[in-house]
């Protein structure tokens, strides 16, 4: 519940938008009215085999005990069967149509709820990739999995069977209340003086349980979030010998817990049982004074038979009700959480009069650049000024937290400059379109994230028209050929999720050969190489060298070794370029870059993974 | 409604389960359940109440109509001691179903309670060996949804199915005492719901599979798709993933109006089928009475009891299916609860008093199984307060050592003693008090950062947490953040960096102060100056204790008292830093290999002027 996305949106007071959400609701029935008409009217109809059911058989009834009081049963030829036989059938016919109709709406309603659900999920699903990176920085994954999932789900099942058991429910109550004074106006009159006790226990019921929804889950929730950090941290937990503090403060919430679970039950058990009492105390009285116009002979006793069944319906729809309030509720919420996404703007957006970008060429210009991301309170760059030439290979260095990555993200604009213009070939990227752009800039993220699927639909992952061949180009430049011709399927070998495993240096190569398929004018590199051994490095650098070749080229990296070769190095500090020039220039005349050196070569602390270097030279002595 | 589609699709889910293993694991949770007897036997006297009660009232009515009402000489007077009495039938099952819901409630939450709590004590006792064969979040997840389907059984399907099959039961007894012929005509139907409703399930079985399946999709690819967002947009692939998510999204909802075509059968199947037994019965019954062979008030009581008669079917054939995913959770849950604890202090096991940090292990051999040795007659020694550095490829053995030094393993031969003492006599607590491990993956509980420092040494005042964050130079980054020291650093650490995390750990294993430190160095990847920070703490750390550490850092390695070179599960050399370049064997032609042209200049200025320019 932190950290919502697009919390700072403003809300409109609780109750007007509980009513709009739910009208909301209400509105993405629209597209499937028909099936929703369909399954309302199953439902009047499954409602009128119902309440008919009892109306023939108080007949059938009546026209038995006319016939016993009037002598004719005595000889087996001579009673009038007919009226039973008669009774039998119409029974038989609603009891069929009770089932029908009953399916059809049942069916109905759930198939207009999964296409309600279908809509919502593309929905949120086409939303989510349109919003801007500075949106998924406070977004979490989870969150939005939520969302598209439980929330979805939740939404659902109120659209499929709650809405409509809810009208169910209203019209039996008030069908049943109306066949009651059809069959007598005295006994009808008893049973609406009765009625509101009960709307009186339920409201009582529901007041009781209330508080316990919320807190039981919570309580469920922290239960299930020690032993979750447990296990995850067992590790930890064992070495530092904290097991037997782990087990006590486990056993408090779980008791906790337990005492929760106690005390929601008592109260259920109170009160639920009472709501069959009241039904039955209904009973009792209805007989009392059925029984005794029956006695008068006001009523036949097919009507107090009749009055009988017809009790349940004036109890178990406001029941139902009941239950369903509080599926309403969640749904509502949910509802709201939902439209919390679907309606997040976009803050980043083509312009309304935004062009296409046309060929890159690769002059990037930064000019008094500004940027701080949203929600934070300090700038991360302040007045950052530079020109790349076309063809150039620019390295950044600098500190965590320096900038390094605001830069680049800058660039294919995944945010806004909060002051100053980026601009590419002299067009500012705000003005142009942002598929333009960004499908002429080659980037390789820190994190290289793989899709599920083939080797080969993940590096033509920008490209999927691209041929075979292409793609293995794209694959030898990133050095990455070679260990895809020894997975078992080669460029069809399957990765991700259901796929195998890869090493963190194995995905960022595939990373650049993605890239690289792209064929772009500017190319990112975010610290690409840092995931995998020297000797792998040197050999993708090397590659990347005859690539960058007529790209304008940015590279962040912590290596030297990496960044010698570039035509310019920047080096940042606290938002701002302190300096900037050749390695050789800056070798010579900077004092921070100086400082960045000595500390990489002394005692040859970034040196990478001793273990992987030493794996090779072992390999080769031992073997 | 949902309840019925979800409890087909957990019937769907089952299909692989034995049998046979199910009725043990049943037998097993019923002992469970009767052995909190006081409870049991309050839920069972209520239940008898509760349903006698359930099933007189119609009897009682149906004698009403015939004796009080149908009668010639009638009157209200007679009317009101037998409504009396039905009241307080009704009376009775109210006091009845509460004392029932109640105990029963009662006894599943003391029942939950108690599984939840062995379960956390087993996790505390098992192995590191049982997690390395598990993956944390899979068994979490399988834990979590284990306890509630078995929660959610106990609570409510158990007295429901329980209750339902006895309410059956009694109804058949009384309604036979009544009629046997109209008892036929309701319990007629039985067989027939019964044959239609499982035709039904077996149906939905396939239906519900390929939802599952389709749904399965759905969710990865929504996962992926949030998650990877970045790249999508960097590679303009929004549209190309919106259509592929489309596709999927349409699969998993014409999988679900498939299955739902089935299970939305099921309630008015049953539905039917009562409403026509109670057609036959108006039919039958109108005959018998007209005949004489039955009275008015005999019909009214059968019509009530066909009104109540099917109810507890359906929630039988529902609780049915929960039964048997709480069966599979329960079975799954007893699995791991009988997992064998290994590693357990001996009984004359006693705490090792503070110790001085003498390692020594002496021709220890171990494996993981039996046919694939890790370790083969490895001995060597660490006198109290140096440092041994172990180096080696991945696979070598590193991790295993430090394993057996807190003995989160026991050695298959040859001994792991701690100032002469071997592991095995003494209680694992009093050892692992005064072994400080840090791991690679520098684990951080959900809480504040003054929690997680605290964590090995909770006696630890505010002062002494500032003390050891200082010492690792981990004070100025924490002072820095939001809340300073009361930070949440949220699931895991994830709000900190690698190497912010890093630190903490280092804080949190100098807090506790132990005598002797493990040390699996990460190599993760952090800024210069980071690393250059992670260095010095790394050497305070060290200082004044016998530790071991499986390094990747020259500056470690070189700063080392002693360093073990392994491979394969041996020791090829061991040495000091310099005593092993002098020796020129593996260790030196590695150093040669991956460090020349760096070590050497130790890091001044004109050597990387030259190595810029001589590469």
């Amino acid at each position: 519940m932190r950290n919502n996305p697009g919390s700072d949106s403003s809300r409109a007071s609780p109750r007007g938008s509980t009513l709009a959400v739910f009208g909301r609701l209400l509105r993405t029935l629209f597209p499937y009215r028909w099936q929703a008409l369909g399954a309302f009217a199953s439902l009047l109809l499954m409602i009128g085999a119902n309440l008919g059911s009892p109306l023939v058989i108080q007949r059938v009834i009546d026209s038995i005990q006319a016939q016993l009081q009037s002598g004719l049963h005595l000889g087996a030829q001579s009673f009038d069967w007919s009226p039973v036989m008669r009774g039998t059938l119409i029974l038989s016919g609603l009891a069929l149509a009770r089932g029908v109709f009953n399916f059809l709406q049942n069916f109905l309603s759930e198939k207009t709820s999964q296409s309600v659900a279908f809509d919502l999920r593309n929905q949120i699903y086409t939303k989510v990739h349109s919003l801007s990176f500075s949106y998924h920085d406070r977004a979490q994954t989870g969150q939005l999995m939520t969302r598209a999932t439980n929330d979805v789900e939740l939404v659902r099942q109120y659209m499929g069977q709650g809405l409509f058991q809810m009208v169910t429910s209203a019209f039996m109550l008030l069908g049943a209340v109306g066949c009651l004074f059809y069959l007598s106006v005295p006994l009808a009159l008893l049973v609406c003086v009765i009625v509101p006790f009960n709307v009186l226990l339920l409201l009582a019921f529901m007041k009781a349980i209330r508080p316990y929804f919320g807190s039981l889950q919570t309580t469920l929730d922290g239960l299930n979030d020690r032993l979750q950090q447990n296990l995850a941290g067992i590790r930890v937990v064992k070495a530092f010998s904290r097991s037997a503090h782990e087990i006590q403060q486990f056993e408090e919430v779980n008791e906790d817990y337990r005492i929760h679970t106690l005390r929601f039950i008592n109260s259920v058990s109170k009160v639920f049982p009472a709501t069959f009492m009241m039904s039955n105390v209904q009973l009792v009285l209805v007989l009392g004074f059925g029984g005794n116009l029956v006695i008068q002979d006001t009523v036949s006793i097919g009507t107090l038979t009749a009055f009988i069944s017809f009790l349940i319906f004036m109890v178990m729809p406001l029941m139902t009700i009941g239950f369903l309030s509080g599926m309403m509720v969640r749904a509502i919420v949910s509802g709201e959480r939902i439209f919390e996404v679907l309606d997040t703007s976009s803050d980043l957006e083509d312009a309304e009069d935004a062009q296409d970008m046309g060929l890159v060429f690769g002059r990037v210009q930064f000019k008094d650049v500004y940027f701080r991301y949203a929600g934070q309170e300090t700038d991360v760059l302040r007045g950052v000024n530079f020109t790349a030439r076309p063809g150039e290979t620019i390295a950044i260095m600098g500190r965590t937290g320096s900038g390094k990555s605001s830069i680049i993200n800058l660039l294919p604009r995944f945010y806004d400059v909060t002051g100053g213009s980026v601009t590419v070939d002299g067009k500012d990227v705000r003005d142009v379109t942002l598929s333009s752009l960004r499908s002429q800039i080659g980037i390789v993220l820190q994190e290289a994230v793989l899709f599920s699927g083939s080797i080969r639909e993940n590096i033509a992952y920008g490209r999927p028209e691209a041929s075979l061949a292409a793609v293995i180009e794209a694959a030898r430049a990133a050095a990455a050929h070679d260990f895809i011709m020894d997975l078992p399927a080669e460029y069809d070998t399957e990765v991700g999720e259901r796929g195998i495993g890869l090493s963190g240096g194995q995905r960022q190569r595939i990373a650049i050969a993605r890239a690289l398929l792209m064929d772009p004018r500017i190319l990112i590199l975010d610290d690409s190489t840092s995931a995998v051994d020297a000797e792998t490095e040197q050999t993708i650098l090397k590659a990347l060298n005859e690539l960058m070749q007529g790209r304008t080229a940015f590279v962040i990296a912590q290596r030297i070794s990496t960044v010698r070769e570039a035509d310019q190095v920047m080096v940042l500090e606290h938002g701002r370029i302190v300096d900037m020039g050749t390695h050789q220039e800056l070798v010579r005349h900077s004092a921070v870059y100086a400082e960045i050196i000595q500390s990489q070569f002394k005692d040859g602390a970034m040196e990478p993974d001793v273990d992987a270097s030493m794996t090779m030279a072992m390999e080769g002595q031992v073997s | 409604m949902s309840r019925a589609t979800s409890s087909f699709e957990m019937a769907a889910r089952l299909e692989t389960q034995k049998a046979a293993d199910l009725r043990e694991t049943g037998l097993r949770l019923l002992r469970r359940v009767t052995s909190y007897r006081r409870d049991l036997v309050i839920v069972m006297v209520a239940m008898t109440a509760a349903t006698f009660a359930m099933a007189l009232g119609p009897a009682m009515i149906g004698w009403i109509i015939d004796h009080r009402i149908l009668v010639e000489s009638a009157t209200v007077r007679g009317l009101i001691p037998p409504l009396l009495l039905l009241t307080a039938n009704y009376g009775m099952q109210y006091f009845g179903f509460r004392y029932q819901f109640y105990r029963m409630g009662a006894l599943s939450g003391q029942l939950m309670k108690d599984l939840r709590s062995e379960i956390f004590a087993k996790i505390q006792a098992l192995p590191i060996a049982y997690f390395d064969r598990n993956d944390a979040g899979d068994l979490m997840s399988k834990l979590v949804n284990d306890v509630d389907i078995l929660n959610q059984f106990l609570s409510q399907g158990f007295s429901q199915l329980v209750g339902g099959v006895f309410r059956m039961l009694v109804f058949v007894l009384v309604m036979f005492f009544l009629d046997w012929r109209l008892s036929l005509v309701i319990l007629g139907a039985v067989p027939l719901i019964l044959l239609i409703t499982t035709r039904l399930a077996t149906m939905a079985k396939a239906a519900f599979r390929k939802s599952r399946q389709s749904l399965g999709d759905v969710s990865s690819e929504l996962e992926e798709g949030i998650a990877g967002v970045r790249v999508a947009q960097a590679f303009n692939r929004g549209e190309a993933n919106q259509e592929r998510f489309q596709e999927l999204n349409r699969a998993n909802r014409d999988a679900n109006i498939g299955a739902v075509s089935i299970s939305a059968a099921f309630a008015p199947v049953i539905e039917s089928l009562n409403a026509l037994a109670t057609a036959v019965l108006i039919g039958l019954g109108g005959w018998l009475v007209l005949q004489g062979h039955a009275t008015m008030g005999t019909l009214v009581s059968f019509l009530e009891f066909s009104r109540r008669f099917f109810f507890p079917l359906q929630e039988i054939s529902q609780q049915w299916t929960v039964l048997q995913g709480a069966l599979a959770g329960a079975e799954r849950t007893f699995q791991m609860l009988d997992e064998e604890v290994t590693l357990v202090d001996r009984p004359e096991a006693v705490a090792i008093p503070p110790v001085q940090g003498h390692i020594r292990f002496q021709n220890v051999s171990f494996a993981y199984n039996p046919d694939e040795p890790v370790l083969h007659d490895i001995s060597f020694e660490v006198p109290a307060g140096t440092t041994c550095a172990i180096v080696g490829p991945t696979g070598a053995g590193k991790t295993t050592i430090i394993s057996l030094l807190g003995r989160f393993h026991d050695t298959d031969s040859g001994t792991v003693s701690v100032d002469g003492r071997d592991v095995r006599t003494v209680t694992q607590d009093s050892l692992r008090r005064q072994i400080g491990v840090v791991l690679q993956d520098n684990f951080l509980f959900t809480g504040t950062i003054r929690d997680n420092i605290r964590y090995g040494q909770l006696e630890a005042t505010d002062e002494d947490i500032y003390r050891a964050a200082m010492q690792v130079e981990a004070d100025p980054f924490i002072l820095q953040l939001p809340e300073g020291y009361d930070t949440e650093v949220g699931e895991r650490g994830g709000t900190l960096s690698q190497g912010q995390r890093q630190l903490v750990s280092f804080a949190r294993a100098l807090l506790a102060d132990p005598k002797i430190l493990v040390l699996d160095e990460a190599t993760a990847s952090v800024d210069t100056r980071t690393e250059e920070m992670i260095q010095q703490a790394l050497e305070r750390l060290l200082a004044h204790r016998t530790s071991v550490v499986i390094a990747h850092r020259l500056s470690t390695i070189r700063n080392a008292d002693m360093v073990l070179v392994m491979d394969q599960g041996r020791i090829r050399e061991r040495g000091t830093h310099d005593e092993l370049i002098a020796m020129g064997g593996l260790y030196a032609e590695l150093y040669q290999t991956q460090f020349r042209g760096m070590g050497q200049y130790n890091g001044t200025l004109p050597a990387t002027a030259q190595l810029a320019s001589g590469h």
